[in-house]
């Protein structure tokens, strides 16, 4: 077999989560991304959410589309069920799986290429039928797996590693889902896991579609000087409107002093605590998040955290009033009217 | 307005012909005219004769004009007639046109209200005018009304020349207008006028006349679109994505039907407003395009779900890199194409078999999938269900092809039955006892006689997991760039794809005594191609027919061929796609294969099929 393993280091006493599982328990097949890539740092931070979430590893199923970004969803939970799908497509796949059997947690991983050009329209539309899934962009500015080229998330006058500058305007994830209604949208950074891990566990509590862009830099194709995604202007230029952010009263991930704080209850009970929230903005109110990055992005700077989150917007299934188990595990007899119903129904044809 | 007094004259040299004609009724687009066509076609059927109706309409919502045909028959051909005895001429555009295809001898009914041009008047032709404008002027006033109502005027007219039972009509309106009163008197009433204005002005009925027969026991009057929603809901399909696209729309529209009806039951509880709430055993999606609708049915269907789409030609087109993906990682999908006329947007509303080559084959890569092809609704039902099965067993896709004229023409076939100890075949799915049993689970090893290998679900253990990709992967289940591990895998796919032969439902044989030529084909002209071998042996010359109705082709097929001097493929398309298959994928000489082709969009017609044939003997 080709695949590369990780080598099981036995290590000493290894925290373990209410399942009895340790964080290498949610680990995947070994990494084959270029050292230092910002992707690798994501996988990670998806690693540990879901292990402090405890969430069982065979109830998560995990996709994703093509391109470095993409190819990751194999480096994590291996005991999950994993889709590394077509480029662009991995939302409309995710609908469906998520159509089939809402009990699992469905994890998707995209790039902004994938994501933003190519699979922009089914992004867009899983954001209006409200998937309940954790959407994740791991967003470079480039196509990595296609050596460089600019991606719609590129911003104007960033520069290639060649030197010359993108012209297009960008397409910001962010503002993307806050105008057709995203009911969670976030953003994050590899380089900093400690505020990543909160956010995507946030997400994945969260019911509905929780859009979560993650400033990801390439180092091969965007971490020079020039471009706008690298890790030092990224570092540089950021941010964070919400750090630290507390889930459930119980998993308090650092300590902060108490100043402005919001809470938002999830559909899973827990509550969502955002505190250090700068003056005038309000997570719960979209169009306070929308003046907030505006405001923020004329001024040069990279918001990273919580924008915007709404717990009671239905998903696709409350919409569809689909059944509460899973369909995959509807029993045939239910499904099928059987021939008196056959023979009903074709009075109709006579 | 005048009123055309000229008697009919009488029917000269014409013979009494029974339960045999063909009718055509020209009509504007979105005059209401399709309920006063069914109307008639539907009275036809309940007399026992046997019938068909054919749609032929434009892409558009109102003006342009349509036709609709009844053809007749006691022996049961009804494929689509090239001449008409009765012309029911409603549109003035198409005037020139409809009085052409009249046969010599035949009739023409007419609007009289207006005078005819003379340029229209051919001597070897009966007009037969009715004054429906006026009538419906006189005894309707709301100006909608008199449009609508003239269409059911023109049927009591056409159920008085042709002798259809009226208290057959009768009751139809009584049916179909059972909740509305004043409806149902304004649908009598114009009925009344048509029938009574033909009893009073025409020599009724004409020679061309119907006789109740009992050919329709155990029938049923239904499209290919509700037979094919009608299978998926009995083969349990809970997830169903799609994108509008005629002439596939009324197969979702069904299937969303029956769900709500037979999918949907109240929770007991009730919502903020006090609204009933409901517990639904399906989801249907409409997708943002056919490219997110085949990856909801992949994604659906990986999860374990009975998923399908239904779409048309531009659909397959735009699906086609799911579709690879769907065969290369071995995923189910059912896939219906109600093919219509290509390329590109081509011909929305007319029919073709265009799309045999590109559904064999979608996707770029060594790619090959599994067809199935009904020829009539009954057949759309039983293979929906089958779609389902083969789709799971071989974890793969299956595109079931239809057309236009199949999918929304009405059709007279045998009541659909429903064996209720039926069994999905959910194909190879390890669950958690068989995974718990096994060593270590890998999605591409060990395969069975069939060359397929097992599949494990989401949600059920983390033995089971395992890691799809579309990207090259060896037998178990991992990336591979290496040559040998890479065609390993495709070359399992290729046996596997070979091995689903033996479990499509096999060709259907029509063996003539002393027959050296034979008939092949798939689909909606099965009834044309029947009636023109009925005439080619009249005419002294046998042909046997071979009806095929799966790709990959059972052994019985290349039997067939080689067993014929000569073959004939008979298909709706310019480029003998079937041909071309058949060709390839049995090695037979092509030489020996000719082909009968019709591509104009519209259903086969016996006399192409006989003439094409004759005349390639012939020369
Ligand atoms: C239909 C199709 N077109 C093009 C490609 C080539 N391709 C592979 S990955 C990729 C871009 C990936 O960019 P992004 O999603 O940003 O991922 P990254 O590699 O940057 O993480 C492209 C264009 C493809 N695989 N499929
Ligand atoms: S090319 Fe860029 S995105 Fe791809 S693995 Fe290397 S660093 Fe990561
Ligand atoms: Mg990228």
């Amino acid at each position: 077999m080709a695949s590369i393993t990780k080598p099981l280091i036995p290590l000493v006493r290894l925290e373990r989560n209410e399942l009895g599982l340790t964080v290498r328990d949610y680990e995947g097949a070994m990494s084959t991304l270029c050292a230092g890539c910002g992707h690798d740092s994501i996988t990670a931070a998806i690693i540990r959410a879901v292990f402090e979430l405890a969430i069982p590893p065979h109830m998560i199923s995990k996709l994703s589309g093509i391109g470095c970004s993409s190819k990751t969803t194999a480096y994590f939970v291996r005991g999950a069920h994993g889709f590394n799908a077509v480029h662009g497509r991995m939302a409309a796949i995710a609908t469906g799986a998520n159509a089939a059997n809402r009990q699992l947690r469905t994890i998707g991983v995209s790039g902004d290429g994938d994501s933003l050009s190519i699979g922009v329209g089914h992004l867009t539309h899983a954001i209006r039928r409200n998937v309940n899934m954790l959407y994740v962009i791991e967003n470079n500015g480039v196509y990595g797996l296609t050596k460089g080229q600019f991606s719609a998330s590129a911003d104007v006058s960033s520069t290639s590693k060649r030197g010359e500058p993108n012209l297009l305007p960008p397409i910001d994830p962010m503002m993307l889902g806050l105008s057709l209604g995203a009911t969670f949208v976030a953003r994050g950074f590899s380089g900093d896991k400690a505020h990543l891990v909160p956010l995507l566990k946030a997400g994945l509590e969260h019911e509905g579609f929780a859009l979560v862009d993650v400033i990801s830099p390439c180092i091969q194709f965007g971490d020079h000087e020039g471009s706008t995604k690298s890790y030092a202007f990224t570092r540089e230029h950021e941010t964070l409107v919400d750090d630290p952010l507390l889930l459930g009263e119980d998993q308090i991930v650092a300590h902060l002093p108490d100043d402005a704080t919001t809470s938002v209850r999830m559909h899973s009970g827990e509550v969502l605590r955002l505190r250090s929230l700068p003056a005038g903005f309000d997570p719960t109110d979209r169009a306070s998040a929308f003046a907030y990055l505006e405001e923020r992005k004329a001024a040069g700077e990279i918001p990273m955290g919580l924008f915007y989150v709404n717990e009671a917007v239905p998903d696709v299934h409350e919409l569809n009033e689909t059944s509460s188990e899973p369909l995959v595990s509807v029993p045939y007899k239910r499904l099928c009217p059987g021939s008196s119903a056959l023979e009903e129904i074709q009075q109709r044809f006579v | 307005m005048t009123t055309d007094t000229r008697p009919a004259p009488a029917h000269r040299d014409h013979a009494v012909r029974v339960n045999d004609c063909a009718l055509k009724l020209a009509n504007v687009n979105g005059s209401g005219s399709a309920s006063a066509n069914m109307l008639l076609m539907k009275a036809i059927f309940r007399m026992g004769i046997p019938v068909s109706g054919k749609n032929l309409f434009p892409s558009n919502i109102q003006g342009l004009p349509t036709w609709y045909e009844i053809r007749v028959n006691e022996t049961g051909h009804t494929g689509r007639a090239l001449d008409y005895d009765l012309m029911v001429m409603m549109n003035m555009q198409t005037y020139a046109d409809d009085v052409r295809e009249v046969r010599s001898g035949g009739y023409a009914l007419y609007d009289s209200t207006w005078p005819l041009d003379p340029g229209l008047v051919r001597p070897d032709v009966t007009y037969l005018g009715v004054p429906l404008t006026t009538l419906c002027a006189e005894h309707f006033s709301a100006a909608r009304e008199q449009v609508l109502m003239k269409n059911i005027c023109y049927a009591g007219a056409v159920v008085a020349l042709l002798s259809i039972d009226v208290d057959i009509v009768s009751s139809l309106l009584d049916e179909t207008f059972q909740r509305n009163a004043r409806l149902r008197e304004s649908n009598q009433l114009a009925l009344r006028l048509g029938y009574e204005y033909a009893c009073e002005h025409f020599d009724c009925p004409l020679p061309i006349r119907l006789e109740p027969m009992d050919a329709n026991a155990g029938k049923i009057l239904v499209d290919g679109n509700t037979a094919t929603a009608l299978g998926c809901l009995y083969a349990g399909a809970t997830v169903a994505a799609w994108y509008p696209i005629t002439p596939s729309t009324s197969v979702m529209d069904n299937f969303t039907s029956l769900c709500h009806r037979y999918r949907r039951e109240p929770t007991g509880e009730t919502g903020p407003d006090g609204e009933v709430r409901y517990r639904n055993d399906y989801l249907i999606l409409q997708a943002e395009d056919e490219l997110a609708a085949i990856g909801m049915v992949l994604g659906a269907s990986w999860t374990g779900a009975r998923a399908f789409t239904s779409t048309s030609g531009p659909g397959i087109s735009l699906m086609n890199e799911m579709l690879g993906l769907g065969y290369y990682a071995e995923i189910p999908a059912v896939v219906v194409d109600v093919q219509r006329t290509g390329p590109s947007t081509g011909m929305p509303t007319r029919t073709q078999q265009a799309d045999i080559l590109l559904a064999a084959y979608a996707s770029h890569g060594d790619t090959k999938h599994l067809l199935l092809f009904p020829s009539n609704p009954a057949e759309c039902f039983e293979l929906a269900v089958k779609a389902f099965d083969l789709a799971e067993r071989f974890q793969t896709p299956v595109i079931m092809l239809t057309d236009l004229d199949i999918g929304m023409n009405d059709w007279v076939v045998p009541r659909l039955r429903w064996d209720d100890g039926y069994v999905p075949d959910r194909g190879r799915v390890l669950d958690k006892e068989a995974l718990e049993q096994l060593g270590r689970f890998f999605r591409y090893a060990d395969e069975d006689e069939d060359h397929v290998v097992a599949r494990t679900l989401p949600g059920v253990s983390e033995k089971g997991a395992y890691f799809t990709r579309g990207s090259g992967h060896d037998k178990f289940g991992a990336y591979t760039e290496a040559p040998d591990e890479y065609q390993e895998v495709v070359d399992r796919l290729a046996r596997k794809h070979a091995a689903a032969a033996l479990h499509m439902p096999p060709p259907v044989l029509e063996a003539r005594d002393g027959a050296t030529i034979g008939v092949v084909a798939v689909g909606s002209s099965e009834p044309a191609i029947r009636e023109a071998l009925d005439l080619l042996d009249d005419s002294g010359l046998p042909v046997d027919f071979l009806r095929i109705r799966g790709f990959p082709f059972a052994p019985a097929v290349r039997e067939f061929l080689d067993a014929h001097e000569l073959v004939f493929v008979v298909e709706l398309n310019r480029d003998a796609q079937l041909r071309s298959l058949l060709t390839v994928e049995t090695g037979v000489d092509p030489a020996r294969l000719r082909s009968v082709l019709a591509y104009g969009g519209f259903p086969m017609s016996a006399r192409q099929v006989a003439d094409g044939i004759t005349a390639q003997l012939e020369s």
